[in-house]
């Protein structure tokens, strides 16, 4: 009776497809929080409420400097948020956080108070990458909330292949890489074998807090702090797991695919 | 003490002072151990503790049937001891690991060799199991591996596509997380739970605040318990939802494939609608929960679920209906009751060979002392089975969820815990979408962790994984491997 009750169900339901990015972007729940913004002139003299309740010590301040955030180890808990007196550290509740530098991560000086959004490939790589992008996954010390997440963008609701993306079955076939996980020196041997074996030129995705800095795990001497210490790192996309909508728009934004304003 | 004395039991979820821990020299805790794990005990926990520059030896064993949990002892030891494997064979990666942390060896252990140790920069895996003759070949898959998927190594011996033999390395994902916890809690300690396997973020994340709780003498408020209650079951629905699909697509069975993976976002979105993370980080903090869950947040909840459970169970409805599922799903990874009793298998992988195993139903705590669940059982031991009892378990789960979304207790959702007390021994027990997660910690002399231990369902189950592909075609590996979903991460540590 299946193939009746599929059909049935497909003309119920029709294209599950979402509009984004032509349309508008799926609604993200009211308690997300999204990317920070922090206002280091809002801070009062001499606070720093918010070093000690950091738990991946994301935000420092140095006696007579502003405060600094580092969007890329952030895990997004909202402490800070919480017991910042002056409201200097605030949620946006926007999605969108992938950065092409490594610095583009750190907020808080005036003019850096929010991440500065990566810019699109030109050139040579918009050339080779814009239309066709075939990615080889590795996890190296993951927690498979990332990979879970960048799984997602491949059911039928997000349908990331429409983009010309996809993910591989062997480093052979793919154009770069995407790396989850603090990067367990477990893993270091097989991330470098992998990327070696991505042939040139090639591009590097690091996803999420622990790829971009350890995450929750920084500092342990089991891994090493990131994709970064590996393999060079092309596009970060910041998130404790980033949500899909975030991993999607950073992709996006890169290969110069999302609507012009 | 005397090899006359009873080990200590305990509930789930609770604290008892390390001193009153009873104690035997190692080879006849050992003996004792088994004698226990004989008369019907299962081995939830087997560690090692380090004592000046010796170690005891902790069994931490479960009586299913009685509701109740033992622990145990040695008196510090060094080098050796006789192994509890030879005798029960669900000890062996216990024994390993305590080899590798402590440097004690468990004399007479047949396959002794690292579980997750550096070797430079990869893990040390070892010598792998060989058969030997003409017609024999091995294929050696990963770490890294054909998909969105964690590291591991599997090494298969095979006579033309019959795979005789799987040995399985991991370790690829080691982080350090036990290591990180004496003097703790640290100030990361709560996100590295809520990593621990992060898409079991609320099994992880409960046990940890249950034993700091226990750990404290204190409790979360009620209506804290049945939240975290009700996010378990979120979590096991969207995973349990996940794996019909990912097993759908490994038969190539397309629309559950299609259908399942979009109704697990669903699922995804709803412990979002709670917490604003997918997967729940931020929820769950000693003492109760964090966010607070008005009645309109519960009625959104429950009309949305309502929704999704309509939708997977169609989903289902089709799987079952077609007969070329069928074909591939029985008779295929075939683990035996005995095999699974034997090999000490939890959660999914045991129900369905057929073992009444269930930790909310066993060893209820927390909110489940007031609601229980029934526990969802098949007989068959395949492929097919693994599936069934997660369609089961989702019928069961979402009936839970919209059963107690009618009834919250009153009261609030958190309440600060006090600090945990000095020389306690605590055990949490939760029964997460793969299985029974174990965390044991002890606390010193300033009540900081001096040792803490956690179990992952995976530490139990990886064998079974192992057991169930011998005789199998090697073409059913994904299909195996799928049916069990193990962590790599939350066995690596």
């Amino acid at each position: 009776m299946f193939v009746f009750d599929t059909i049935l169900h497909r003309a119920r339901h029709g294209c599950q497809t979402m509009a984004y990015p032509e349309g508008a972007a799926p609604a993200l729940p009211d308690r997300y929080g999204g990317a920070l913004r922090v206002d280091a002139a809002k801070c009062s003299a001499g606070c720093d409420a918010c070093v000690p309740v950091c738990p991946t010590k994301a935000i420092v301040r140095e006696p007579g400097k502003p405060v600094s955030l580092d969007l890329g180890k952030c895990i997004f808990c909202a402490a800070c948020v919480e017991i910042c007196p002056s409201k200097a550290i605030t949620q946006t509740k926007d999605h969108r956080m992938a950065v092409q530098r490594r610095e583009d991560l750190f907020l808080g000086a005036p003019g850096a108070e929010e991440v500065r959004l990566a810019a699109a490939l030109d050139g040579k790589l918009k050339k080779l990458f814009g239309r066709s992008l075939r990615l080889r996954q590795v996890s190296a010390g993951g927690c498979n909330a990332c990979e879970a997440d960048t799984n997602v963008l491949g059911t039928i609701g997000w349908d990331l292949g429409r983009f010309g993306i996809q993910f591989v079955a062997s480093p052979r076939h793919a154009d770069g890489l995407l790396v989850t996980g603090a990067i367990s020196r477990n893993m270091e041997l097989a991330l470098k074998k992998t990327y070696d074996a991505v042939p040139s030129p090639k591009i590097v995705i690091a996803v999420g807090a622990c790829a971009i800095g350890g995450g929750p795990f920084i500092g342990h001497p089991q891994v090493l702090n990131g994709a970064g210490a590996v393999v060079p790192v092309d596009l970060y996309i910041p998130g404790c797991p980033p949500h899909p909508l975030t991993i999607l728009d950073g992709l996006l934004r890169w290969l110069d695919r999302l609507e012009k304003p | 003490m005397n090899s006359a004395c009873e080990f200590l039991l305990l509930s789930n979820g609770t604290s008892v002072p390390w001193g009153d821990v009873p104690e035997w020299p190692a080879a006849a805790f050992v003996e004792a151990t088994a004698a226990e794990l004989n008369r019907g005990g299962r081995l939830c926990a087997w560690f090692g503790v380090p004592e000046n520059s010796a170690t005891r030896l902790v069994a931490v064993i479960a009586f299913d049937a009685d509701n109740t949990l033992a622990v145990g002892r040695s008196e510090p030891v060094t080098k050796s001891y006789p192994a509890l494997t030879l005798r029960q064979p669900q000890a062996h990666l216990f024994e390993r690991e305590v080899w590798e942390q402590h440097g004690l060896l468990p004399e007479g252990h047949p396959w002794l060799k690292p579980v997750r140790r550096q070797e430079v920069n990869h893990p040390a895996v070892g010598e792998f199991f060989q058969v030997s003759g003409d017609e024999i070949h091995e294929v050696a898959v990963g770490p890294v591996h054909a998909g969105i998927i964690e590291p591991g190594h599997f090494r298969f011996q095979c006579n033309g596509e019959e795979v005789l033999f799987l040995e399985i390395a991991l370790g690829y994902q080691h982080r350090g997380v036990e290591e990180a916890l004496p003097g703790g809690p640290h100030r990361a300690t709560m996100s590295q739970m809520e990593t621990v396997a992060g898409d079991t973020t609320i099994g992880h994340a409960t046990a940890y605040t249950m034993l700091l709780e226990a750990l404290a003498g204190t409790e979360a408020p009620l209506c804290g318990q049945w939240l975290r209650a009700i996010a378990l079951e979120l979590e096991r629905l969207a995973n349990h939802t996940g794996d019909l699909g990912a097993l759908a697509g490994d038969v190539a069975f397309l629309p559950t494939a299609a259908a399942c993976g979009k109704i697990r976002g669903d699922f995804l979105n709803l412990t979002a609608l709670i917490c604003g993370n997918r997967f729940g980080r931020g929820l769950i903090r000693p003492g109760g929960c964090k966010k607070d869950f008005e009645p309109e947040r519960s009625a959104q909840l429950l009309k949305r679920i309502q929704v999704a459970l309509a939708e997977v169970a169609e989903a289902a409805e089709w799987l079952w209906d077609a007969n070329s599922v069928r074909a591939r799903f029985e008779a295929t990874g075939t683990v035996t009751n005995r095999q699974a009793n034997e090999m000490g298998l939890v959660g999914v992988a045991a129900r369905a060979s057929g073992l009444l195993r269930d930790v909310r139903f066993d060893h209820p705590a927390g909110w489940h002392r007031f609601a229980q669940m029934p526990v969802s059982t098949w007989p068959d031991g395949d492929v097919f089975a693994r599936a069934r009892v997660r369609w089961l378990e989702i019928q069961r789960a979402g009936n839970f969820i919209s059963e107690q979304l009618g009834m919250p207790p009153d009261g609030g959702i958190y309440q600060a815990p006090g600090n945990p007390e000095a020389n306690m021994l605590a055990v949490a027990l939760v029964e997460g979408w793969r299985g029974e997660i174990c965390h044991v910690a002890l606390t010193d002399e300033a009540g900081k962790f001096r040792r803490y231990k956690i179990v992952d369902p995976s530490f139990h189950n990886w064998t079974g994984l192992a057991m169930a592909l011998r005789q199998q075609a090697i073409s059913d590996f994904p299909l195996c491997n799928k049916s069990f979903n193990l962590s790599y991460c939350g066995f690596d540590l």
